[in-house]
């Protein structure tokens, strides 16, 4: 009984992570139709620069919030510099553009930053709390937390703001969006900028439990990626529940059949979804008009 | 002074490296200087580059001046074997040095037969010398080597039922195979056999199931990279208390810093490298090791690590081959490689056979334990 519970407590905190990873990706798709395989650098700049803040001995009160902004100016300038000149390019090409920029910022990263593994100490502490004959790391207990706030908040945001609401029409059909006076760059600058915040805090708040080096990025956008397809594309919801499942079920499959078979069985259930349902779990099913 | 001098270094090799040469002896390296195994191929090729100077500060070989040649394979077969070549043919060296990954080794070896160069490889598999190719040696012990060391301390403290946690990498799984391979003639019981993924962040549901096992009485992680320190960290997370093993590819001051307290008691072999105020003053390779870890302290301000130490060895029995050959010819040099006996250096006491091109044994691993987040050896 007690080995069930430490399974399902490594599940959702290893899909908490993936889950905070594949919100970022639902924003920036909500706003442009664009998947940013950049997706997992944000998540590895958030983790870099808090390891390297509090290795300089800076709190890691101010060390995280830094931390997330630096992502977030990273996701402001890729928009700026690569998306934005693109202009009216055809998505693929803008995708391909995201490809283009993580290898970059992969790249980046290991001038600014080392080659090394990183870590630090959790927020509150290393000791592990004792929950029914299983442990818990207080670190799950942010990252759990952390996801959950991020998608409350998209949720909110999205459906119940003016901004929020701008950037779904943007996604929808940009002309017609900037006909009725949404500012579309606008849309298009903050969702990068939120997306690339979202994907910082979440290496933030990961960094203590799953380390972090300058290359983990691909890694990262590849489960939340798989998070994001499983879940529905676009759906805060889809994000999250995506998440949580993918993670439950690599513990459950390494607890109970074998830790061989881990990956094989989540990439098989995504599989099993997209087959009898395209649009993932909790997706809206798109209708192209022509 | 001292950036000055990395500088002043570097652009030696650049000018070494582009004009052809005007020393004697020519030795050449293929190294993974950048890539995704540039954790070895970084300090070789540094060690590598301050042992030439140093050597030709003293005056070279019986008088003659070395020049080092690298070039960076990325880890990357297909460039290693290119590189090879060129070094043969173009830059005539005498001998090469490198591999750093064992896949660039086996891409380069054959070259080595058909030239008749002499060839000293930096990569663990026991295949680049098992079975022996006779122009080629390796430095680094092998992971079959490092299971056979653990479960010698296991069956010590009268332990034999053993769980395996192992990355799926290269490194991981080959140490696994090997492991599960002499295990039965070390007196041991592998009980069971869980895996991870190198990037994985939680390994608890592996070490849930290994410690629910019936009988175990000691777990050994083979791995490499991030993966030991999350399944140390997990370990001490979930309150275990069977004794603890990780492996040699995690033997740096750089996984205590990511294992942090959760370390403290596990044990692993590891060379003389970690320890080097710790070793016997009658050791004899305490000498190298203070010398090996002054040197490179002094001249890039961070500490050496094991794999550098394999570049430091290929190169010190290259050099001490050469001067007992007393001559360039490769095909000397290569004989007197083979007959080096006894050359202490900072990973083992090396002792070459036509039958054995790896020269070490049991005794130049020493099996450590982390004690108030550093390394004691422990008493055999």
């Amino acid at each position: 009984m007690s080995e069930l519970l430490q399974f399902l407590i490594s599940g959702i905190t290893v899909g908490a992570i993936y889950a905070a990873i594949a919100l970022g990706f639902t924003l920036i798709y909500n706003a442009s139709g664009v998947v940013n395989f950049a997706q997992g650098e944000f998540v590895v700049i958030g983790g870099m620069t808090a390891a390297a803040l509090i290795g300089a001995g800076v709190p890691v009160w101010i060390a995280a919030p830094l931390a997330v902004i630096a992502g977030m100016l990273v996701g402001v300038l890729l928009y700026r510099l690569a998306i934005r000149p693109a202009g009216q390019a055809p998505l693929v090409s803008l995708i391909i553009i995201t490809i283009g920029a993580s290898i970059f910022l992969r790249g980046a990263m290991q001038a600014v930053f080392d080659k090394q593994i990183h870590r630090y100490d959790g927020f509150s502490g290393d000791a592990p709390l004792r929950v029914g004959g299983a442990t818990i790391l207080p670190q799950s207990l942010w990252i759990i937390g952390g996801s959950v706030a991020v998608f409350a908040f998209l949720a909110w945001f999205l459906n119940r703001t003016r901004a929020g609401r701008g950037i779904r029409a943007t996604a929808s059909n940009r002309m017609a969006a900037a006909l009725v006076g949404i500012n579309t760059g606008r849309a298009m600058n903050l969702s990068f900028a939120l997306s690339a915040a979202i994907g910082a805090l979440a290496g933030v708040l990961a960094t203590p439990v799953t380390f972090t080096s300058y290359d983990v990025g691909v890694l990262m956008a590849l489960k939340g990626f798989s998070a994001t397809m499983l879940g529905g594309v676009g759906s805060p919801l889809g994000a999250l529940a995506g998440g949580l499942l993918i993670g439950l079920i690599e513990a459950l499959t390494a607890g109970y059949i074998s830790s061989d078979y881990k990956d094989a069985s989540a990439f098989i259930v995504i599989l099993l979804v997209l087959f009898l349902r395209p649009q993932g779990l909790f997706g809206a099913r798109i209708m192209e008009r022509v | 002074m001292r950036r000055q001098a990395v500088a002043a270094g570097v652009s030696a090799l650049a000018i070494l490296a582009a004009a052809p040469a005007i020393a004697e002896i020519r030795i050449g390296a293929s190294l993974a200087v950048t890539g995704p195994a540039a954790f070895l191929g970084d300090p070789e090729a540094k060690t590598l580059e301050m042992l030439v100077e140093e050597l030709n500060a003293n005056g070279g070989i019986n008088g003659e001046e070395v020049e080092l040649i690298v070039y960076d394979d990325g880890a990357d077969p297909n460039k290693a074997r290119t590189f090879a070549t060129r070094l043969i043919e173009e830059d005539e060296v005498v001998a090469v040095i490198g591999g750093s990954s064992t896949g660039a080794t086996m891409a380069m070896a054959p070259l080595f037969a058909d030239y008749e160069i002499p060839f000293i490889s930096l990569a663990g598999a026991v295949v680049i010398v098992d079975p022996v190719q006779e122009f080629v040696f390796k430095t680094p012990h092998t992971d079959r080597m490092a299971c056979e060391k653990i479960f010698a301390d296991i069956t010590a403290r009268g332990l034999s039922k053993v769980g395996l946690i192992s990355g799926t990498d290269g490194f991981g799984a080959s140490m696994r195979e090997q492991c599960l391979d002499v295990a039965e003639g070390s007196g041991v019981e592998i009980v069971a056999d869980e895996s991870y993924g190198a990037t994985d962040s939680d390994m608890t549901p592996q070490l849930t199931n290994i410690a629910a096992t019936d009988g175990i009485e000691a777990i050994v992680n083979p791995g490499f990279g991030q993966g030991p320190a999350v399944v140390t960290r997990n370990y001490a997370q979930l309150g275990l208390e069977l004794p603890f093993y990780q492996s040699h590819g995690v033997a740096s001051d750089a996984f205590l810093d990511l294992a942090g307290e959760a370390a403290e008691g596990l044990r692993l072999p590891a060379t003389p490298l970690l320890i080097p105020d710790q070793l016997a003053e009658d050791d004899p390779q305490r000498q190298p090791v203070q010398d090996y870890i002054a040197a490179y302290e002094e001249k890039y301000g961070e500490k050496p690590s094991t794999f550098g130490g394999y570049a430091y060895d290929a190169f010190h029995l290259l050099v001490d081959a050469i001067e007992r050959a007393g001559s360039t010819d490769p095909v000397d040099i290569r004989d007197a490689l083979e007959a080096t006996e006894g050359h202490a250096g900072v990973t083992g006491v090396y002792s070459f056979t036509p039958e054995d091109h790896m020269g070490l044994d049991l005794s130049a691993f020493r099996i450590l334990e982390v004690a108030d987040g550093g390394w004691k050896p422990v008493e055999e």
